[in-house]
């Protein structure tokens, strides 16, 4: 009778484990990643070649991008997404950043990327940094990046992430979208963002 | 050179590992010359056994092999392949029920070791673990179990679920290779028969074939956290995937037709001891 009774509790025990495992559906269209990555923090430099860190982005709300400016289809169109993504989210759109890192630092001059991020608006700013620095953010944020073989003009490819990895005003990691999500998922997870 | 040494440098240092391996094979290694002295040599295959295993768990948890492992699903089961069953297995081979005594310090054992192993919280949940139906429940569970696409996702994400994961996969390896491997003689308390250990090798098959295949013969691409991270050079998904499930399905099931041939030799030569005639003196 007594073992009868330790197995209904185990039963019990495991069930209570089993229902609090359970997660209330989560109120985000884009992957909701809150304490899974670690806070925003970076040494890169900007366009003009200023030293740029997170501390120069406290208070807004980041979209971090990794690529390239010879990326010939996806890090363009991924940065427009963004661009009009951040408008329809109207007045939020204010203190929202949209921060593209150059994996491509030997092509990526400082030149190159204050046109580069001009281009797109007001709300983009393009950094790159060392390999040592690159290297520190993608590994913090763990995704890749590399080189393809050059041709014979010296062009080559460059492999990097899909992630868009945005953080919250205090800097904190919250959600990831990806390449399949549209302008319109993005706007309305940086309204409620916004309106936190 | 010095890149290439850059890849023998662990990617994410873990103290843990390190700790984890240095202490398997230090104590391993101090039991194993003390077994020699005290006159119950263990022989040199179970020593080269051993530490291969424990070299190959560090290796592929503390090289450059674990960036590729971040970045690479075909790798990352090849990680899991060394984690949940190569390195463990050899690791049972080498008889460290018998070494390992030998090697921790007698002090330590009788202080912390015998009292932990002794209290009940402990032995109750070793017994829960290595019972005959969680073990491989366990075993198979936990391989399903990460490789849920929402939880693979968060778990190449995030640096802490990364390290739960696998330490999750080796701790368990541990122990279920330690009960399908154990060597101890007849009637050795909590060991299992060895037709039971058959039984438990057999039912582990079906479903790693079954998470194997699906993941070889899927049509599109299940893991998206590899698209989205980048993967660690360009390949096409579905060849990442299928490789990915070959590595799933075939050397893990390997291991299993491997340890049934060593319970069946084991529960043979027993056999035979124990039916041999008594000498007979006139």
């Amino acid at each position: 009778m007594r073992r009868h009774c330790n197995r209904l509790w185990g039963m019990a025990l495991l069930l209570i484990l089993v229902a609090g495992c359970e997660r209330s559906p989560s109120p985000w269209v884009l992957h909701d990643i809150s304490g899974l990555m670690p806070p925003l923090e970076f040494t890169l430099h900007d366009g003009s070649g200023q030293t740029r860190s997170e501390k120069d982005y406290r208070g807004d709300r980041v979209l971090l991008y990794f690529g390239y400016t010879h990326c010939p289809d996806i890090c363009p169109t991924t940065l427009a997404k963004l661009v009009s993504a951040v408008h329809q989210t109207g007045k939020a759109a204010e203190r929202t950043r949209i921060l593209f890192v150059s994996v491509d630092p030997a092509r990526d001059t400082t030149d190159v990327l204050q046109h580069y991020g001009q281009a797109f608006g007001p709300q983009v700013t393009a950094l790159s940094g060392t390999q040592a620095q690159l290297r520190a953010l993608s590994k913090r944020y763990r995704v890749s990046y590399g080189y393809g073989k050059a041709d014979a003009r010296g062009r080559y490819e460059v492999s990097h992430s899909s992630a868009v990895f945005i953080f919250d005003r205090h800097g904190s990691a919250r959600l990831l979208a990806t390449g399949a999500d549209s302008a319109k998922k993005i706007s309305t997870d940086l309204k409620r963002l916004a309106a936190e | 050179m010095t890149s290439d040494i850059h890849y023998l440098l662990p990617w994410e240092f873990s103290p843990a590992v390190l700790l984890f391996c240095l202490l398997a094979g230090g104590l391993y290694l101090r039991g194993w010359r003390r077994c020699r002295r005290s006159g119950q040599p263990v022989g040199y295959w179970p020593l080269v056994s051993y530490l291969t295993g424990v070299v190959l768990i560090y290796l592929v948890m503390q090289t450059g092999f674990d960036y590729l492992a971040q970045h690479m699903l075909w790798i990352h089961r090849l990680q899991h392949l060394v984690l949940h069953h190569l390195g463990p297995f050899l690791m049972m081979l080498g008889l460290p029920g018998t070494v390992l005594p030998y090697g921790v310090p007698q002090r330590f054992t009788a202080a912390v070791l015998a009292p932990l192993w002794h209290s009940a919280p402990v032995r109750l949940l070793y017994a829960l673990l290595q019972n005959a139906l969680v073990a491989p429940l366990l075993f198979v569970g936990l391989i399903y179990f990460w490789l849920l696409p929402d939880i693979h996702f968060t778990a190449m994400l995030s640096a802490s679920r990364y390290q739960l994961m696998n330490w999750s996969m080796l701790l368990d390896a541990l122990l279920f290779w330690w009960l399908i491997l154990d060597p101890r003689p007849r009637h050795a308390a909590g060991r299992l028969g060895y037709g039971a250990r058959i039984v438990i090798l057999t039912l582990v098959v079906p479903p790693q074939i079954i998470i194997g295949a699906h993941m070889a013969l899927a049509k599109d691409s299940l893991y998206s956290v590899y698209n989205v991270c980048g993967r660690a050079w360009p390949i096409s998904p579905l060849v990442d995937q299928q490789i990915a499930g070959l590595v799933t399905w075939i050397p893990a099931c390997m291991m299993s037709v491997i340890g049934v041939l060593l319970v069946l030799r084991r529960w043979i030569s027993e056999n035979r001891e124990s039916s041999l005639p008594a000498p007979v003196v006139s």
